[in-house]
């Protein structure tokens, strides 16, 4: 089984020199201390791209956050633009891949990751148009909630935050694909059988 | 025409009315027009309509309107910084319409260039879609069909907005991610009010540099700012 470092690390394999990309906030995160060498630009959402690590203590900028609004820095080649421009070059296609966390992600590729009925609301910032726009969508979460249910399911019971938008997962369990008829096992996690990885995932695996 | 006002209750003085639509500019709290916010405040206007990416916290940024009950409706894809607000939401007092990011940013720029709607594949199949007018183009692969939604064009009775630098005949320059949503925010106002940092002679701004032309600024103030940083996030050094 992997743990959130692992799990970030795995992401990171997917990302190709070169690529424009938009990492989400938690595990996502991680992923950019495992880009290595590929030559990686980081876009904030809130107007950024080239987004730098978090600033020594002393020089932190408030001009200067990131989309989790925490306080970041730029590199040489960071360039700074607004908000509708950010999301033309999300919308436009112009960034190749968003790793985000998720609540579910049915077999048909649906993601739910901003509401819960019932529940505080906080809004759907950028994901929506994230997911629409973007080359490439890979979820990275945990293979199952709390209470030990798949999150991995037949049909989404949250609201969606987009339909049919996700391509690849990556859970705590192993890799797997959005395809035709379902989900495609890619790879295990270290030390979990196939078994183990299909009981845990409602969805249907091809 | 001077534009140029002593503060920011001189400048927002005959602009303001109850019921009024104002499109906002910042993100979380960084780029904020904190000093328009607060006059807006003490002028009292009551049943406003906000569009404004967030809502602020409890008491800074739009929070402080929220405190005084000014505020009927937020348009706005993330509120989750705000206690209150989620207490006046949650009790029934004050209206909330989530859009996506994205689609909000395109709203404030496409009412602020005369376009009064647009389609985007943002939303469509989620909750955003519903009631809204859908429409295929044949943008995919080979020309397939896919499916987009309109989303309006906002078009604000004013627009408050945050710069770095102006010039006197209102050029604005903004500083790092503190631009995000005030160029589209200021677009879209019928009048729009900024608040910078320094205000320096016309001519001393590379007109190269500029990055947002005086013709959306109609009122400009200098002041000291509060700047407050919501996540204060540091490396230790190596």
């Amino acid at each position: 089984m992997w743990d959130r470092n692992q799990m970030a690390e795995r992401a990171a394999q997917e990302l190709e020199d070169g690529w424009y990309v938009n990492l989400g906030i938690g595990i996502p995160t991680l992923v950019a201390n495992y880009v290595g060498d590929k030559d990686i630009t980081l876009q904030s959402e809130n107007g950024m791209l080239g987004m730098g690590p978090f600033p020594y203590e002393g020089e932190e900028d408030p001009d200067l956050i990131n989309a989790g609004k925490q306080t970041i820095t730029e590199l040489k080649r960071t360039a700074y633009f607004d908000s509708a421009q950010s999301f033309g070059m999300i919308r436009g296609g112009k960034i190749a891949a968003a790793i985000l966390g998720a609540m579910e992600v049915d077999e048909k590729g649906d993601l739910a990751n901003w509401m819960i009925p019932g529940k505080l609301v906080k809004g759907m910032g950028g994901a929506m148009d994230l997911v629409a726009g973007v080359g490439k969508v890979i979820v990275v979460m945990d293979h199952t909630n709390k209470h030990g249910d798949s999150k991995l399911l037949k049909e989404c019971t949250l609201p969606l935050t987009g339909k049919g938008v996700v391509d690849r997962i990556i859970t705590n369990l192993g890799v797997l694909d959005v395809v035709d008829g379902g989900l495609e096992i890619v790879e295990l996690a270290d030390g979990v059988s196939e078994d183990e990885l299909r009981a845990a995932t409602e969805a249907t695996i091809v | 025409m001077n534009k140029i006002y002593p503060d920011a209750a001189a400048a927002l003085d005959g602009l303001l009315h109850d019921g009024m639509f104002i499109a906002a500019g910042g993100f979380g709290l960084c780029g904020i027009p904190e000093l328009l916010l607060a006059a807006i405040k003490d002028a009292g206007t009551k049943d406003l309509t906000f569009a404004s990416n967030n809502a602020g916290v409890d008491d800074f940024g739009i929070g402080i309107l929220l405190q005084t009950r000014q505020v009927k409706k937020m348009i706005s894809s993330y509120v989750g910084e705000n206690a209150e607000f989620m207490r006046q939401y949650l009790s029934g007092e004050l209206e909330l319409e989530f859009n996506p990011q994205g689609t909000l940013a395109e709203r404030m720029r496409a009412g602020g260039c005369g376009i009064p709607g647009f389609y985007t594949k943002t939303g469509v199949g989620t909750v955003i879609a519903e009631g809204k007018e859908h429409k295929d183009f044949p943008t995919g692969e080979n020309g397939a069909m896919e499916t987009y939604i309109m989303e309006n064009g906002i078009f604000a009775d004013l627009a408050i907005v945050k710069a770095w630098k102006a010039d006197e005949t209102g050029n604005l320059v903004f500083r790092k991610t503190a631009r995000n949503f005030n160029p589209p925010a200021a677009m879209c106002g019928k009048t729009c009010v900024v608040e910078v940092e320094e205000i320096v002679p016309t001519g001393s701004l590379d007109p190269d540099q500029i990055h947002l032309p005086g013709i959306y600024v109609h009122r400009i103030i200098q002041g000291e700012h509060e700047k407050r940083i919501e996540q204060r996030t540091v490396r230790e050094k190596a």
